[in-house]
C-alpha cells in the first residue's frame, strides 16, 4: 500500500449526489454486500412501490431516526412480520384505489426463513401479491454473525464456533427455495451481486408480475464471513462459479432458466476466500467437511444441468 | 416532561434524510479514479454500497467525498485496473 | 331493536364502521365476530378486503401495515392469540396507527382456559392501547363506532381495544338497537389521514430511537391517552345527543348517593353487581356501584375525588397480577393514595378462568373486610400474601 499523497487535480470530486432511491448517509459497513444488492434492487423497481423490511442490518442501518435513507414508502415494524405487514399493505391499496402500486417485503435469512417462515408461507399460501426479496448474508448479522438456518454448514459464527470439538455450524443450509416453490409461486429465482444486470433484470420481472413472488439474493457480509471489505462482489462471483449458489429462475413453480457459468471453480476456491471456513483446512476432519460441501455443489450441478467441477488430473 | 418535542407521530421520518451523516469519515483509504484505461462498464456505479460513485461522462467517473468509506469495492472490481485506493492523510 | 348474539352486535357495529382491511386469526371465544364480518364481506354487505391470516402475529402485522397504508383496519382476539401478537401490538401503538380491536376477553394459559376473566387485556395494559370495556351487547355495538371515532381523531392517533367478556356477552343474547350507516356517517368522518404509505409522498415508517429521542417519544403516547380522554368525553357526548344512549367517559355510578361501602366492576359483572346494589340497598346496606368502563387511560383522579367519602371500597378484580395481587385494585390503590383519600380498599379476586361472578359472590364481596380469593363455593379466602 503506498503512501502517496491524494493529489486533489485527479480526484474528481461528483458534483452531485447520484439519485439512488436509497441515499448515502447509511450505517452499514465500509463494503456491505447487503446495501449493494439492496440498492440495485430498489432502483430496478423504481419509486413506484411500497416496502416493508424486517429487523436486521438493512432496517438498521438506513433508519436512525430522524435519518431514513430510504427514498421509497418503507415500513418496519418487528422482526418476522416482513411479509404479513406487505400483505395488509397490499390489501389497502387495492382497497383504497391504488392496485397498481406493488408491494416489496425485504427481509434478512433470519427474518425470512426463521422467525420469518410462517408469515412468508402465510403469505405465498393465500396468494397474496406481494414480492418478497431475501437478503442472505447467512447469519444474523446485526445482532453479531449468530448462525440462523440460512448459515451454511461448517460456517463458523459467534454461535457455532470453530473449535477444538467443533467444525463450525452443524446444520444444513436450509433449502428455503424448495419451500417456497412448494407453495406454486408466479415467479420465484436466485441472485446475486456480482451478476448485478441478471439481478437487475430478475427484480425488474419480478417487479412486473401479479401474485406471490420470490427472490432470494446472496450477499457477503465483509464482517460475518471475514474478507476485506473490497472482496464483497469476488466472494458472491465464487459462490456463483463453485455451483454453491446457483442462479435460477422459476415461473409458476417450473424451473425456467439457469444462469450458465463458465468453469466452475473449486469449493475450496469459495471457502478459502472467507475465514469463516479458515478452520476447515487445518486438518483431515475439515478435508472431510470441505468434501461434503463440495458434493453440495456437485448436486446442484448435476441437478440443474450446470458442469460440475474436475480437477485437472 | 412536555408532550411538544416536535417529534412526529410515530417517528415518521422524511425520505433520504440520512445524508446529512456524511460517513467520510470512516475512510483510511480513498479511491482514485486514473481516467486512463477507463471502458465505461459502470461496475463502479453498479456495486459501491454508498452508490456514491457517479458517471460524468463517456469513460469519465467520479465519487462523492462526502460519503465515501474507503471499502475498495470499486477499485478491486475495475476490470482496468483504473482505480487504486491510496491511504488517506487528512 | 333486534335480539341479537354479542358478537353479532359487535359485527354490525364493525360493519356500518367500514373498515376497509380485516384480518384475524381465530381464537375462541372471538370467532362469532370474524365469522359475522366474513359473511358480510361474502354477501356484498361490507366491502372489505377480509385476510385469513395464518396467526394472530400476522393478523395484527397486516392491520399495522393497512392502517399505515391509510385505511380503516379491523381485528379481534382473545388471550393467547393477543400475547402471541403482542409485539406487534406495542409497534401499532409506539407507530400511533388507529387500529381498532375486539378484544374477547378470555383467561391466559396455563393452564390453558377458554373462558372469561380480563387477565388477557391486563397483560397488555402497559401497550399505549386505549382499553374500553363492555358491560352489555348494546354497549360494546356502541363502543366500536366510538372506538375509531376516537383512534382516529388527529389529537389521539391510538388504537382502540374494545374488550367485552367471552361467552358471557359474546355469546350471550340480548336486544339491541343497532346503529345504521347514517347514523354511522353522522359520528364518524372517513378515515384520511396525513401521512400514509404511498410513492406520492414517499415516508419511512418504524424508524428506530436512540437515547436521546426514546423516552420522549413515549412520553407522547402517554400524553396522547391524556387527549383520548377528552376526545372520547366529546364522542360520547356526540354519540348521546344522536341515538339517545348516553355513557360516562370513565365509570357508571350506580346508586352511589351517600354510599358507606362500594364496588368497583369492571365489563360484564358491573351489571350482576347492581342487582347485588339493590338487594343490598333493600336491606339497608348503603352500598353503591362503581362500573369502570376505561381501563387505559386510567381515570385516577376522577375515582379518587368520587370514591372520597367512601368508608370501605370493595374491588372486585377479574384478573390477579401474580406475586402482586389484583390489578384494578392495585391502580385503585395508588389513585386514592395519591389523593390523599382515606377510604379502605379491599381487593376481591373472582371469576377467573371462567368462574361464575354470581350475585353470591358478588355480595361475599361486598361483605368482605380483607383480601381474598373467591373459590367455588363462594367462599372468600385469604391469600397467604
Amino acid at each position: 500500500m503506498s503512501q502517496t499523497l491524494v493529489e486533489e487535480a485527479e480526484v474528481v470530486h461528483a458534483p452531485e449526489r447520484a439519485e439512488h432511491l436509497i441515499a448515502p448517509g447509511h450505517r452499514a459497513c465500509a463494503g456491505c454486500g447487503l446495501l449493494v444488492g439492496a440498492r440495485l434492487a430498489a432502483d430496478a423497481a423504481g419509486g413506484n412501490v411500497v416496502v416493508t423490511n424486517a429487523t436486521g442490518c438493512l432496517e438498521v442501518v438506513t433508519t436512525a431516526f430522524p435519518g431514513s435513507a430510504w427514498r421509497v414508502p418503507w415500513i418496519h415494524s418487528v422482526f418476522g412480520n416482513a411479509a404479513a405487514v406487505a400483505s395488509g399493505v397490499k390489501a389497502a391499496l387495492r382497497a383504497s384505489g391504488r392496485d397498481d402500486i406493488p408491494v416489496i417485503a425485504q427481509a434478512g435469512d433470519g427474518g425470512t426463513a426463521d422467525i420469518g417462515m410462517q408469515a412468508l408461507s402465510g403469505m405465498l399460501e393465500r396468494g397474496d401479491d406481494v414480492l418478497f426479496v431475501l437478503y442472505d448474508n447467512e447469519g444474523y448479522m446485526n445482532t453479531g454473525v449468530q448462525r440462523s438456518g440460512l448459515t451454511p454448514t461448517d460456517a463458523a459464527t459467534t454461535t457455532t464456533p470453530a473449535g477444538r470439538l467443533s467444525e463450525g455450524n452443524p446444520h444444513l443450509k436450509k433449502d428455503l427455495l424448495a419451500i417456497v416453490l412448494a407453495h406454486r409461486p408466479v415467479y420465484a429465482a436466485t441472485a446475486t451481486l456480482a451478476y448485478h444486470k441478471d439481478l437487475q433484470g430478475k427484480m425488474g420481472r419480478a417487479i412486473a408480475a401479479r401474485g406471490p413472488r420470490f427472490l432470494h439474493v446472496l450477499v457477503p457480509c465483509p464482517l460475518g464471513w471475514r474478507f476485506k471489505s473490497e472482496s464483497t462482489i469476488e466472494v458472491s462471483r465464487l459462490a456463483v462459479l463453485s455451483n454453491l449458489f446457483p442462479l435460477v429462475e422459476y415461473r409458476g413453480g417450473i424451473l425456467d432458466k439457469v444462469k450458465r457459468i463458465g468453469a466452475p471453480v473449486p469449493v475450496d476456491d469459495y471457502l478459502r476466500a472467507q475465514d469463516r471456513f479458515k478452520h476447515l483446512f487445518r486438518d483431515e476432519r475439515g478435508e472431510v467437511e470441505r468434501e461434503f460441501l463440495q458434493s453440495i455443489a456437485d448436486e446442484n450441478a448435476r441437478r440443474l444441468g450446470l458442469p460440475v467441477y474436475r480437477p485437472a488430473a | 416532561m412536555t408532550a411538544d418535542h416536535g417529534l412526529p407521530a410515530g417517528l415518521v421520518t422524511r425520505p433520504g434524510t440520512s445524508a446529512v451523516y456524511q460517513t467520510a469519515g470512516w475512510r483510511t483509504e480513498i479511491p482514485r479514479f486514473l481516467l486512463a484505461a477507463c471502458n465505461g462498464c459502470d461496475r463502479c456505479v453498479a456495486f459501491c454500497p454508498e452508490g456514491i460513485v457517479v458517471r460524468l461522462g463517456k469513460n469519465r467517473y467520479g465519487f462523492d467525498h462526502d460519503y465515501c468509506k474507503g471499502c475498495g469495492i470499486c477499485a478491486k472490481e475495475c476490470p482496468v485496473d483504473d482505480i487504486v485506493m491510496e491511504v488517506e492523510v487528512r | 331493536m333486534r335480539v341479537m348474539e354479542g358478537s353479532e352486535a359487535i359485527a354490525e357495529a364493525v360493519r356500518v364502521a367500514v373498515p376497509k382491511v380485516i384480518a384475524a386469526y381465530p381464537i375462541t371465544p372471538q370467532t362469532h365476530v370474524v365469522e359475522d364480518l366474513a359473511k358480510y364481506v361474502a354477501d356484498g354487505r361490507l366491502d372489505a378486503e377480509f385476510l385469513t391470516v395464518e396467526s394472530e402475529h400476522s393478523a395484527a402485522s397486516a392491520v399495522l401495515g393497512a392502517s399505515a397504508a391509510g385505511v380503516r383496519t379491523f381485528t379481534a382476539t382473545s388471550s393467547q392469540g393477543l400475547l402471541y401478537m403482542s409485539e406487534v401490538v406495542c409497534a401499532i401503538a409506539g407507530m400511533r396507527l388507529p387500529v381498532v380491536m375486539t378484544l374477547a376477553n378470555r383467561a391466559i394459559s396455563a393452564p390453558l382456559s377458554i373462558w372469561n376473566d380480563h387477565q388477557d387485556s391486563m397483560m397488555l395494559r402497559d401497550s399505549g392501547w386505549v382499553q374500553i370495556f363492555a358491560q352489555t351487547a348494546q354497549e360494546a355495538h356502541d363502543l366500536h363506532l366510538v372506538a375509531y371515532r376516537v383512534a382516529e381523531d388527529t389529537r389521539v392517533q391510538l388504537p382502540v381495544m374494545v374488550c367485552v367478556d367471552g361467552f358471557v356477552l359474546t355469546h350471550a343474547f340480548e336486544p339491541v338497537e343497532p346503529l345504521t350507516e347514517a347514523d354511522a356517517a353522522a359520528l364518524l368522518p372517513p378515515y384520511e389521514p396525513e401521512v400514509r404509505l404511498d410513492p406520492a409522498d414517499p415516508m419511512t415508517f418504524g424508524a428506530y430511537a436512540e437515547p436521546s429521542v426514546y423516552t420522549e417519544a413515549r412520553y407522547e403516547v402517554h400524553d396522547a391517552m391524556r387527549v383520548a380522554g377528552d376526545v372520547l368525553t366529546e364522542a360520547l357526548d356526540a354519540f348521546a345527543a344522536r341515538t339517545g344512549r348516553r355513557y360516562d367517559p370513565w365509570f357508571d355510578r350506580y346508586r352511589m348517593e351517600g354510599a358507606e361501602v362500594a364496588l368497583i366492576a369492571m365489563g360484564t359483572s358491573a351489571q350482576t353487581a347492581q342487582l347485588v346494589v339493590d338487594d343490598l340497598r333493600a336491606e339497608g346496606v348503603s352500598a353503591g356501584l362503581i362500573a369502570l368502563r376505561t381501563f387505559r387511560p386510567f381515570p385516577a383522579e376522577r375515582l379518587a375525588e368520587d370514591l372520597a367519602t367512601v368508608e370501605r371500597l370493595v374491588v372486585l378484580d377479574r384478573s390477579v397480577s401474580l406475586g402482586a395481587g389484583g390489578i384494578v385494585a392495585g391502580e385503585v390503590r395508588a389513585a386514592l393514595h395519591a389523593a390523599g383519600a382515606p377510604t379502605r380498599v379491599i381487593g376481591v379476586i373472582a371469576g377467573l378462568g371462567g368462574r361464575d361472578v354470581s350475585r353470591e359472590t358478588i355480595r361475599k364481596a361486598f361483605e368482605a373486610e380483607a383480601d381474598g380469593w373467591v373459590d367455588l363455593k363462594h367462599e372468600l379466602v385469604g391469600s397467604e400474601r
